[in-house]
């Protein structure tokens, strides 16, 4: 089968393209770096099947990070290349199509961004262009499929002029002469897209633009979710499962072995769907009804921050205050994808140099950033008993983050490189992306989380009837009540959170605890272990020996917190 | 530049004129005239099309030795401030 390679520098729309071209939905947004592993499709190609890869974004086939060795070792078995080009920045591009030429390797150029040129006032001579450059040259624009069928149609054309291998001057000195014959700029004057593109760079603008970002983030987040689950969710739950639980409660006894796995403890006599932790009760409620609203609501926001390009702007204010925790301003990407799930945000730490960096980013991210599942509880369960307990468990975990941080810079060996990036222009986000995007991860969530919940309710269950859970409490207990004077039961919830942050949390509503102690609990419970998922990604990112490291880090960090928080509340 | 020279005798240097990216002023146009990094640097700078004779605008610079924003061919790169310290700039005559 044909292998066919979508390569160019990052941030280009190599990802759209593909998705195009393939049908194979892969996550777009507006900043270098998103396409971090390689994806793979089929299309048609003159009645045949081709594979398309969309390999990640490389300025240059002399690597300079892991993404773009990803790159340079996918560029060896690919049979063609289309060579995906940002039409607004040609010189630069050029360099990686030239290198390219150089490889031999049959190719066309996908000259993307095309509609941007016109309003920046560039005009590209397009035959001049094929012409020096000896391949196809197709203008496209991936985001409204504006030739690409013609791209397609130009794919069997594919052809390699094998340029003699060359040094870097004289291939940027080529550039500049295919430049001058073929690239014409017109004067023209800001556009208001770039007053504020340099407003947000600036340190004063800058500061305001990204509180008031982050503020209406936060409150939308906030709307979307509590909207969802007070006027959908809930009034669901209320008026069609509930009736439906009740009579089957009634049906099975009200009690007994099996009624304790599928409807749960009654509380008071009756169906509570998150203290009764039966499968069909908290098990669908606990993902439905508690965790889906918010995962639906920071998704939502977190694809317009994306897409908007606003993310690298956030990255430049940022980096001074993480220097000082051993990173540089681009580790607030994964940071802030840590607040959806950790899963993807420690896949997302390749975008980030050196391996020092990348430890101190994951480590952090699965210590002190809280996933979406889990910060949804604590505005359920938290949020019940005042919402200035909830900004302490945040507070605390945003000090934590500081202070760990800046620990790990002081002792963690090695180099951290410094910033240096590609800030895109800002962009209306695209509707469609927006919500595909949000249809993808949504999706993701339930596929990935609906079993390991399910599973989990019923694991717990059983271990509580066979008397496990009693040995592990009283085996804990100088711990769990002694340093964070939690009841000893909570333990158990402690466990299960290696399983589901979100179940666990969940675990701690019924018993009782005073609203210190749920803080406390909600504190560790989000420090102490990462989810299994989270575990395998940090053991394949990291290996085991820096594995380790982290959870050393991790329990001594969650025990001294806890023990502090103990004390003080 | 000739006529300044008059009367400094020979011991105006050229390179007098030169500044970094972290003391050129935001807003002011140059050209990159040199790139004092190791080899990993260079690698990183030619990779974004920063490279000694490129034409450059300083868009902004963060407080407390922050990164410095600049426009290379119609794009923003951020530059850490360490790194910005070690590249030369000729800065435009301003008119």
């Amino acid at each position: 089968m044909t292998r066919i390679l979508l390569m160019g520098n990052p941030n280009v729309g190599k990802s759209v393209l593909f998705s195009r071209l393939t049908g194979v939905q892969a996550i777009v947004s507006n900043y270098p770096g998103t396409t971090i592993s390689y994806t793979r499709g089929n299309m048609k190609l003159a009645e045949e099947l081709a594979e398309v890869i969309d390999v990640p974004g490389t300025y240059t086939l002399e690597p300079t990070s892991e993404a773009e060795e990803i790159a340079l070792r996918l560029l060896d078995s690919g049979d063609i290349v289309i060579n995906v080009v940002n039409a607004i920045n040609l010189e630069r591009n050029l360099y990686l199509t030239l290198q390219l030429l150089e490889r031999g390797v049959p190719m066309v150029v996908a000259l993307n961004l095309w509609d941007d040129t016109k309003h920046r006032g560039i005009d590209i001579d397009l035959e001049k262009l094929e012409e020096r450059l000896g391949v196809p040259v197709i203008p496209t624009v991936a985001v409204t499929g504006q030739g690409v069928k013609e791209l397609v149609e130009n794919i069997p054309r594919a052809t390699s002029p094998q340029l003699p291998p060359t040094t870097r001057d004289q291939r940027w000195a080529a550039i500049g002469q295919i430049i001058e014959q073929v690239q014409h700029i017109r004067h023209r004057h800001h556009t208001w897209r770039e007053r504020l593109s340099d407003a947000s760079v600036k340190p004063l603008s800058g500061g305001f633009i990204a509180l008031g970002i982050l503020a209406a983030s936060f409150f939308i987040i906030r709307l979307i979710g509590e909207g969802l689950i007070n006027y959908v969710l809930n009034p669901l739950f209320d008026t069609l499962w509930a009736p439906v639980i009740s009579r089957l409660s009634q049906l099975m006894g009200s009690t007994g072995f099996l009624h304790d796995i599928v409807i749960g403890k009654l509380i008071d006599g009756e169906v509570d769907f998150v203290q009764s932790f039966g499968l069909l009760t908290s098990g669908l409620y606990v993902p439905f009804g508690m965790v889906l609203p918010y995962i639906v609501s920071f998704y939502f926001v977190l694809g317009i921050l994306e897409d908007t390009g606003y993310l690298p702007r956030l990255a430049v204010l940022m980096d001074t205050i993480m220097h000082r925790l051993g990173l540089h301003g681009y580790a607030i990407i994964p940071t802030l994808l840590g607040l959806g799930c950790n899963v993807p945000a420690i896949l997302a730490t390749r975008i980030l140099e050196s391996k020092r960096e990348r430890f101190i980013a994951a480590t952090l991210i699965s210590i002190a950033v809280p996933c979406a599942a889990l910060q949804a509880m604590i505005f359920g369960l938290v949020g019940e008993r005042g919402i200035g307990y909830v900004a302490i468990v945040y507070g605390t975990l945003f000090i934590v983050w500081i202070i760990l941080g800046f620990i790990l810079n002081r002792t963690v060996k090695g180099f951290s490189p410094e910033l240096l990036i590609e800030i895109p222009p800002y962009r209306l986000p695209p509707w469609r992306t927006v919500l595909q995007k949000l249809w993808f991860r949504t999706y993701g969530f339930l596929a990935e989380a609906i079993p390991i919940i399910l599973g989990a309710i019923l694991v717990i269950n059983v271990l509580y009837i066979l008397g496990v859970f009693d040995a592990i409490a009283n085996f804990t207990a100088p711990v769990v009540t002694g340093l964070l004077g939690l009841p000893k039961e909570a333990v158990t919830a402690l466990v299960i959170g290696f399983l589901r942050k979100d179940v666990a949390l969940g675990m701690l509503a019924p018993l009782a605890l005073t609203s210190g102690q749920l803080v406390v609990g909600s504190v560790v419970l989000a420090m102490l272990f990462p989810c299994i998922a989270t575990f395998v990604v940090m053991f394949r990112e990291l290996g085991v020996v820096n594995l380790l490291k982290a959870v050393g880090v991790m329990i001594v960090a969650a025990l001294v917190t806890g023990g502090i928080l103990n004390l003080i509340l | 530049m000739r006529r300044h020279m008059h009367g400094f005798g020979g011991r105006f240097r050229p390179e007098a004129e030169l500044v970094t990216l972290v003391q050129l002023k935001s807003g002011q146009s140059g050209t990159v005239v040199d790139i004092q990094g190791g080899r990993r640097m260079t690698d990183r700078f030619n990779a974004l099309g920063i490279i000694p004779g490129k034409k450059i605008t300083k868009t902004s610079a963060m407080l407390m030795r922050g990164p410095v924003t600049i426009e290379v061919d119609r794009v923003e790169v951020a530059i850490g401030f360490g790194m910005a310290n070690k590249v030369m700039v000729k800065p435009d005559r301003v008119p």
